[in-house]
Parts: C-alpha cells; sequence; structure tokens
C-alpha cells in the first residue's frame, strides 16, 4: 500500500521495516503512567482558581472562609505567592506571562489564574476553590477579532517578503483572484489534560510532568524560581497528546510554588475547562490572498496578507502568510503577517503553525485560480513549480511535490474528475473531489545524546526526548539499532529526562531528526572506540554526542516537506451537512523509519485538517469575553462518525544533507487537508467556502450555484 | 455522625473485592485512578464527553467520570487492568498493537473497553443510529466499519488514530466471534467480563 524508501544506511535494516510501539502493551493494557499517575506519599493536590472577569485587577482574595475547610493546607494568590523572575530569554523567547502566576492584581483576560488552593484530597481542594470568593475591579474589555479590527501592526519579530512589484503584475495579469478566508480560534486538546508533581529531594527540584520537552521545562523553572540549572530534574515519560499546547505552563509553575511554600510534593492537574484558557490555542486569522496570472495559469503575482491576534501581555505570531514563500513560481511575491492585541489568552503553536491556516487561504486561492483559467488544479501547480525558493533564491535540498500529485492522482482516479462543478448527485447529496498541496518546513536543532555499551552486551541510549504519540521511542530504537548494526531489542532507549542533557523539543517536525542525529554521532563514535578492541568495564562505555556544530554547518537550502491532499464529500443538500468519504495524501518526507507510526501520524494530521474543515471553532462571548462552550461538547473535534477511510502514501525523498535522512512528518498531513476538503465543497456545490469551519447554517445559507443540482 | 461525608464501601473490580473509605463526592473514576492505584482509567474531561474513562459495569460500558463511587457498591467493574488474561492480551488489545490503533495511549483504555462493549452489543443484537433495518427479526446488522464508527463515536481520540481503531475493532470482532464458537479452543475475554459481571 506505502512506497516505503529503501534503506540507504546501517546494515540490520530496522530503519523502513514496520515496528509496533515498545510501550505499545502497556498503553493497550493501562499499565503506562502519565503525570498525574505516579504515586508519592504524603502527595498534596493543587485546584487553580482563574478569573471570573475578563479584565480588571483583583480587589481581594477572601482565603479565610476556604482555609476552615477541611483538609485546606494552603491557598496561593498574588498577596502571598513566592516571587518569581520572569525577565528572561527562554528556549522560545521571553515567557508567556501567564506563567508568571500570582505576581500582581492584574486580570488580562478570562480565566487568569488568580489562586491555587491545595488540599489533602482533590475532593477537598476542588471544593474549596469552587468556594473560594474572589473580588474584582472590573474594566471594560475588547475581545472582538476580524478583518477589519482596528489597531493591526507588523510585529518586530515579521520580515515582510517583497520581491518584485505585486500591484504592476496584477494589473497586466489575464486573470486575477482577490479572495479573504477566515480561519476561528482552535484549541489543541490533547486527551490528557496538562498535569504535573513537584517536590522538593535532597536539595533538588524534581517535576513529573507532561510536556513536550522536559529540558526546556527545566531551564525555565530553573530561570523562573532563579535556581541553579543542575538543581532542578523534570521527568515526562509518557505524554497523553502535546500538538504544541505542552511546554511551561501554569500547572508545573503552581506545582513547584505549593511543594516549596508545603514542604511536601504537590500535584496540579488542569480540568478541562481550565485547559481553554492556560495553555494556549491556535489564534483565529482572516487573510488576503491576491493571485495574478496569464491566462495558461502562469502566476505573475502572490499576495498573501494574514491577521491574527495575541493578548495585550504577550505577542504569539501566527505566520500563516508564510505558508506560500517557497510554493510557487511568481514573478512578484509579497507576504506579510500582522497582529491585533485584544484582551485574550495568548496564543501559541499548534500543530503546524501558520502553515495549516496558511494553506487553506492558498490552496483555496489557487483552487479558485485553475477554475477561473479553466485548467486543472493539478496542471496549474505544474505549471508554477519553482526552481529554486520563490523568495530566497536558496536550491532546494529535495523538492518532490510533483511526484506526489502524481501518485496521488493515480490512486485516487483523478484523471477520470469531471472538472464542472454541481453536477453530481446522489440521492439529497452533491458530490465533489478536490486536491491541495501540502508543505512544511524541515529542521534539525542541536542536541545531546549518550550511548553506553553494557558489559551484557547491550546498549543503553539516553536523550532528553519526547514521545507525545509520534513513536519517537520506538523510531529512535531503530536508528539506534541501525547505527549500532544489532537488532532493536539489544537497545534499552531512556527518553524524557532532563538530566540526560540539551535536546531538541518534540516540536516543529523537527523532533526525531534532531534527536536521531544524536544518537547516530554518538552510536558511531562509539563503535570506533570499541573497535579498539578491549572489554568492557562493568559500568559499560558511555559516548556523548552534541550535534551543535553538525547542525550549525549544514548549508543554506530550502528545505521542506511537500506532499498532494485529495478528498472527496458529499454535500447534504437539505441539511447542510458535509461529509467526507475518503482522503488520500501522499507525501515526500524525508526517509520513513517506522512505516507503521509514520503512516498513522499522516493519516491523524489529515484527520485534524478534516476537523479543521468543518468542526473545530472556540466561540468568545463578546459580553463576557470568556468561551460559550469551554469543553469537548461545545468544542468539537472530529469523532469516531466524522472520520472516513483515510490513506496515506509517501514517495522516496530522503534528505541528502541529514544522517539518517529525515525529514520530519509530524505536522504536514494537516497542510493542506482542510483546502482540498473545501476545494471538494466547490466542487460538489459549485459555491466557494472561504470561512473555517464548513458548518451546516454556511452551506445552506450560501446554497448552490445556479447550474448546480440543489 | 448522622452528616458523615464519607462512607466505607466494598467495590468489585476486575474480580477482586476492594473495600475503602471514600468521599461522598468521589466519582469512581477518582475512586480507581487516586484510591485504588488502578489508573489505567483516564480522566480526558471529567464530564463524560471523551469516552477516556470507559469501563465496564455489569459488563456494560459506562463512564465512571459520571459514577459516584459509592453508587458502583454492588456492581462488577471492569477496567482496562482486567482486559487482558494474565500475560495474554484480548484479541482487542492485541489488534490495537498490531495494527497501531493508538498514538498518544491517553484514549486507548477507553477505546479498548467501549470495543469490548461494542463487539458484545452488537453479538446481542443490538442496533445502532446507522443500522438500516431495525425490526426485531432483522438480526445483528453486518459489523461494517460505518456500525464500528457510530458504536464508538463516545470515545474521542485527538491524535486522530480513528481508521485504525476501527480496523483493530473489527479485525478483534471477527477474532472474538470465531473463537465463541463451541469447539473453538479460544476463549472470549469479553464473554468472561460480562458473564463475571452478570454472575456478581
Amino acid at each position: 500500500m506505502t512506497t516505503v524508501t529503501t534503506s540507504t544506511a546501517g546494515t540490520t535494516g530496522s530503519v523502513g521495516a514496520a515496528h509496533a510501539r515498545l510501550e505499545g502493551r502497556d498503553k493497550v493494557t493501562g499499565a503506562a503512567r502519565y503525570a498525574g499517575e505516579v504515586p508519592f506519599a504524603e502527595l498534596a493536590h493543587g485546584w487553580l482558581v482563574l478569573s471570573t472577569i475578563t479584565r480588571g485587577r483583583i480587589r481581594s482574595v477572601e482565603t479565610g472562609p476556604v482555609l476552615e475547610m477541611p483538609g485546606v493546607l494552603t491557598v496561593l494568590h498574588h498577596g502571598n505567592a513566592p516571587r518569581i523572575d520572569g525577565n528572561y530569554q527562554g528556549m522560545m523567547g521571553p515567557p508567556d506571562p501567564v506563567i508568571q502566576v500570582f505576581q500582581h492584581d492584574r486580570v488580562p483576560h478570562a480565566g487568569w489564574p488568580v489562586a491555587l488552593v491545595v488540599a489533602e484530597t482533590s475532593e477537598q481542594a476542588r471544593e474549596a476553590a469552587e468556594s473560594l470568593v474572589v473580588r474584582y475591579e472590573e474594566e471594560p474589555h475588547d475581545v472582538v477579532f476580524g478583518a477589519g479590527s482596528p489597531g493591526a501592526y507588523v510585529p518586530d519579530s515579521e520580515t515582510p517578503t517583497e520581491k518584485g512589484d505585486v500591484e504592476a503584475e496584477l494589473a497586466s495579469s489575464a486573470v486575477v483572484v482577490d479572495a479573504e478566508y477566515t480561519t476561528p480560534e482552535e484549541h489543541h486538546s490533547a486527551m490528557e489534560p496538562h498535569a504535573a508533581m513537584a517536590r522538593w529531594d535532597s536539595g533538588r527540584l524534581e517535576v513529573v510532568d507532561s510536556n513536550q520537552g522536559s529540558m526546556w521545562v527545566a531551564s525555565e523553572l530553573a530561570k523562573l524560581f532563579s535556581l541553579d540549572p543542575g538543581a532542578v530534574r523534570v521527568r515526562s515519560e509518557h505524554v497523553g497528546g502535546a500538538f504544541g499546547a505542552k511546554g511551561i505552563r501554569p500547572h508545573q509553575v503552581c506545582a513547584v510554588m505549593a511543594a516549596t511554600v508545603l514542604h511536601r510534593p504537590v500535584r496540579v492537574v488542569l480540568t478541562r475547562r481550565q485547559t481553554f484558557s492556560l495553555v494556549g490555542y491556535r489564534s483565529p486569522t482572516a487573510q488576503r490572498v491576491r493571485l495574478g496570472a496569464d491566462a495558461d495559469g502562469r502566476l505573475r503575482a502572490v499576495d498573501h496578507q494574514a491577521l491574527s491576534v495575541t493578548s495585550t501581555v504577550h505577542e504569539f505570531l501566527e505566520r500563516s502568510a508564510d505558508a506560500g514563500r517557497a510554493m510557487y513560481a511568481a514573478d512578484a511575491l509579497h507576504t506579510v503577517n500582522r497582529l491585533v492585541r485584544v484582551d485574550v489568552p495568548t496564543p501559541t503553536f499548534m500543530r503546524a503553525p501558520g502553515e495549516a491556516p496558511g494553506s487553506f487561504a492558498l490552496e483555496s486561492a489557487l483552487d479558485e485560480l485553475a477554475e477561473k483559467c479553466g485548467i486543472d488544479p493539478i496542471a496549474l501547480r505544474a505549471r508554477n513549480e519553482p526552481a529554486v525558493g520563490p523568495a530566497s533564491g536558496l536550491p532546494f535540498s529535495s523538492r518532490n511535490l510533483l511526484a506526489c500529485f502524481d501518485e496521488g492522482a493515480a490512486r485516487f482516479g483523478w484523471a477520470q474528475r469531471d472538472p464542472r462543478p454541481g453536477i453530481r448527485r446522489e440521492g439529497r447529496w452533491l458530490l465533489g473531489t478536490g486536491t491541495a498541496a501540502s508543505s512544511f518546513p524541515s529542521g534539525a536543532a542541536p542536541s545531546t545524546a549518550s550511548v553506553t555499551a553494557e558489559a551484557d552486551g547491550s546498549f543503553t541510549v539516553r536523550i532528553t526526548a519526547a514521545d507525545v504519540g509520534t513513536g519517537a521511542r520506538t523510531a529512535l530504537t531503530l536508528i539506534a539499532a541501525d547505527a549500532l548494526e544489532v537488532a532493536p531489542e539489544r537497545i534499552r532507549m531512556k527518553i524524557a529526562d532532563s538530566d540526560f542533557g540539551p535536546a531538541m523539543v518534540a516540536g516543529g517536525s523537527m523532533g526525531t531528526r534532531s534527536w536521531a542525529w544524536a544518537v547516530t554521532t554518538a552510536a558511531a563514535d562509539l563503535r570506533e572506540q570499541l573497535a579498539l578492541g578491549g572489554g568492557i568495564p562493568p559500568q559499560g562505555i558511555t559516548v556523548r554526542a552534541d550535534t551543535g556544530a553538525a547542525v550549525q554547518a549544514l548549508t543554506q537550502k530550502e528545505r521542506h516537506s511537500f506532499g498532494a491532499q485529495f478528498a472527496e464529500v458529499a454535500v447534504d443538500v437539505t441539511s447542510g451537512e458535509v461529509r467526507v468519504r475518503r482522503m488520500l495524501g501522499v507525501f515526500a518526507a524525508g526517509r520513513i523509519v517506522n512505516p507503521l507510526t509514520a503512516r498513522s501520524q499522516f493519516i491523524g494530521g489529515m484527520t485534524w485538517g478534516l476537523s479543521m474543515a468543518l468542526h473545530e471553532e472556540a466561540v468568545r462571548d463578546q459580553a463576557s469575553g470568556g468561551h460559550v462552550g469551554a469543553d469537548l461538547a461545545g468544542y468539537h473535534f472530529a469523532a469516531h462518525a466524522d472520520v472516513p477511510p483515510i490513506e496515506a502514501a509517501w514517495v522516496e525523498d530522503p534528505d541528502p544533507d541529514d544522517p539518517v535522512g529525515i525529514k520530519g512528518i509530524g505536522e504536514i498531513g494537516i497542510v493542506g487537508a482542510a483546502a482540498a476538503i473545501a476545494n471538494a465543497v466547490w466542487h460538489a456545490t459549485g459555491v466557494r467556502h472561504r470561512n473555517l469551519p464548513i458548518r451546516p447554517d454556511r452551506v445552506l445559507q450560501a446554497g448552490t450555484a445556479a447550474h448546480g443540482a440543489g | 455522625m448522622a452528616l458523615s461525608t464519607s462512607s466505607a464501601i466494598t467495590l468489585h473490580i476486575n474480580g477482586e473485592k476492594h473495600s475503602l473509605p471514600v468521599d461522598h463526592r468521589t466519582t469512581l473514576l477518582d475512586a480507581l485512578r487516586e484510591h485504588l492505584d488502578l489508573t489505567g482509567t483516564k480522566k480526558g474531561c471529567d464530564h463524560g464527553q471523551c469516552g477516556a474513562c470507559t469501563v465496564l459495569l455489569d459488563g456494560r460500558r459506562a463512564v465512571s467520570c459520571l459514577q459516584l463511587a459509592v453508587a458502583a457498591e454492588g456492581r462488577a467493574v471492569t477496567t482496562i487492568e482486567g482486559v487482558a488474561d494474565g500475560e495474554r492480551l484480548h484479541p482487542v488489545q492485541e489488534a490495537f498493537l498490531d495494527l497501531d490503533g493508538y498514538q498518544c495511549g491517553y484514549c486507548t483504555p477507553g477505546q479498548v473497553c467501549s470495543a469490548l462493549a461494542v463487539i458484545e452489543e452488537h453479538a446481542a443484537g443490538w442496533p445502532s443510529a446507522v443500522t438500516a433495518d431495525v425490526s426485531p427479526d432483522a438480526g445483528p446488522p453486518a459489523l461494517t466499519a460505518e456500525e464500528i464508527r457510530e458504536r464508538m463515536s463516545g470515545n474521542l481520540c485527538r491524535c486522530g488514530a480513528y481508521v485504525s481503531i476501527v480496523q483493530a475493532v473489527a479485525r478483534a470482532a471477527a477474532a472474538t466471534q470465531s473463537s465463541n464458537t463451541p469447539d473453538s479452543d479460544g476463549t472470549s475475554h469479553a464473554a468472561d467480563a460480562a458473564d463475571a459481571a452478570v454472575s456478581a
């Protein structure tokens, strides 16, 4: 079913062969323990209290009655909490002020942390937290976001792309598309809510957490609490989903504060509702795309302007306009990302930040251009295939976009497609198919790893990697096995412990590639040492590697994964419901380490794309400033019944500059998927849907084109 | 203490009796996770919306976050820890493992418990919202992918492993049905669990 890349390195062939997850048995039997499930003696339970206003000041926190309640140990708030220092540059820049809990009386958005109640049991902590009276001085707020929002600005972190004269090229284009697209606020909604236990153990701070990078969290905690970096240890063995939301967050900081004050272990678990305001989200976007082309579809101008939201206390930029910077050849290219600040929580990275919403707009616009030019959407993309990076002029490390379209078109049956919209009807259903291109940057970041040759002939690998469900633990084991030329059964893979040293986080589709580089390097050095002969002492022989210099030495190139997305939809003309009937994604995303888990990652990403296209939308109430229905019923993401057969495949595309050939596959699956579905909805109904999600009410209001069957 | 806020209760879990004092506010989910160290049952939302905490109560699936522990007294509780037969995985677990019917694994115990019940409910002839013929003499509908999706829809998976989960449930259903035939030497653990629940 899949085209597996041939093995180019190693002699045992572990990489490239399907391998069940090493922790799979623990996961299907319930034995795998997540952060909130590791028992500790004398454990106390912390429960957060969040602001019920959107903007203003805390006048008083009336702790007296609550401290009298059974089991309550303390109430931490801005009046008594330990001082922490948030004035530092962390791994991802300055920290979101939401983690600097209880340092002042200001409330900048709804659901801001105002107190932590700690009690002997979680029931006692919850009851006390819900009983705690907090009085506020409320101020007027503004949470409205949209294309016309006042105060839009280009942040310092943004460098717009300016190539050629967009206005002149548009003016001389035979065909112009000028359209606005919107995507709503979306939430990560990992199945496991954030949880952390903190305790002091022999002068060291120990944190059992659920995160995407234990070294990341450890270093931020050390800075916040002014501790020696070596005095903090963070572990995160199993992680119940992350998607960008599991970095440093208020729960860890609260747990450390309470453990410090109470001199006993404290666990803080966020409720589902609390995750909606405390862990970040994907900003809503308003995007304008202008395409100018010759009659044959050759692009003269691409202009992509994106607007997103951030809070009043921190700047996070959703880089939607970046999606097209490396995609299509055009004489003139302009992209810019702008922000507006309102009284909302700070957004953050969410699976394929920038590319996910950006590709919806750009790839929808391409489909509109294909329609206007009267040429096939795949042929349009082929016609505008660039030889070098359109903005940078740099060569591509590899670019197999058209191979993905060729393979996908053949599998999907694209050649038989009648391009006319709104002409296929099956009872009350209108049918259509759509396609879109997909891309995501490929990168590597410095990491360290150690490999130990044990006296018993086995090997132990230690690296601060995180397996957030990606299968990284298993993939790294296969990579280590090939690098050491032994069977995977002889590898003991230890991950997710900050004591193992600095390493990339599970993010940016860069985790496995960055970690694999370090593991491969350490394994090679170890083999050289072992080749010298001599016995292995009881403590084993350990070699450490740091890829810092090697990663820095990578030449500048356009480095991306690519893919082609296909979808077939049925649109109910009486209810407005859109059902996806099948999806296919074909990807050129580097060497595939474990086909079994890689397929799951691609399909998981495509499922996100379906969910983004049809379902996900967090609604903010302008009057209260908070969410409507901040739970998994109010915020619906795709369930079993929403998801049709989805097939993922890949073409050979090893990265020539990576020791293992990896590019990274965590995010590309979502990119372009929503556009493929929206394009299919147009093909079914003859009507463009430029606002996500494509809800039944929107379908009904938009109706069907005059020549459609509706 | 006439107005005591806690009680000593006995829960029957995976064939074993557990006596414990519980706060009356304690859900079955929290009793399992925080009092009995049975952490395989997961808390995803605490609102009965995600299905991660699904267990079998007297053989039928239930979200344990919406059950008070005191109300579960006298009922047979099967959690994910009680699904395998010692070291031998149940066919549902085997299928999830082989077909990669999960990613992060946090929804998995709930999906597995739900799948056990889906297979039982289907074998017992229960229709679903997508069953075409629901007349009493129609017999069990074919356990198609569409039927499985509908019946499993109370169990959310944010990683998006649905495609593989449906395949795993179908494979396990086929294996379970063949092992339920009288001349087979295989055993159906789901049936065992349901039997134990009924006799408890």
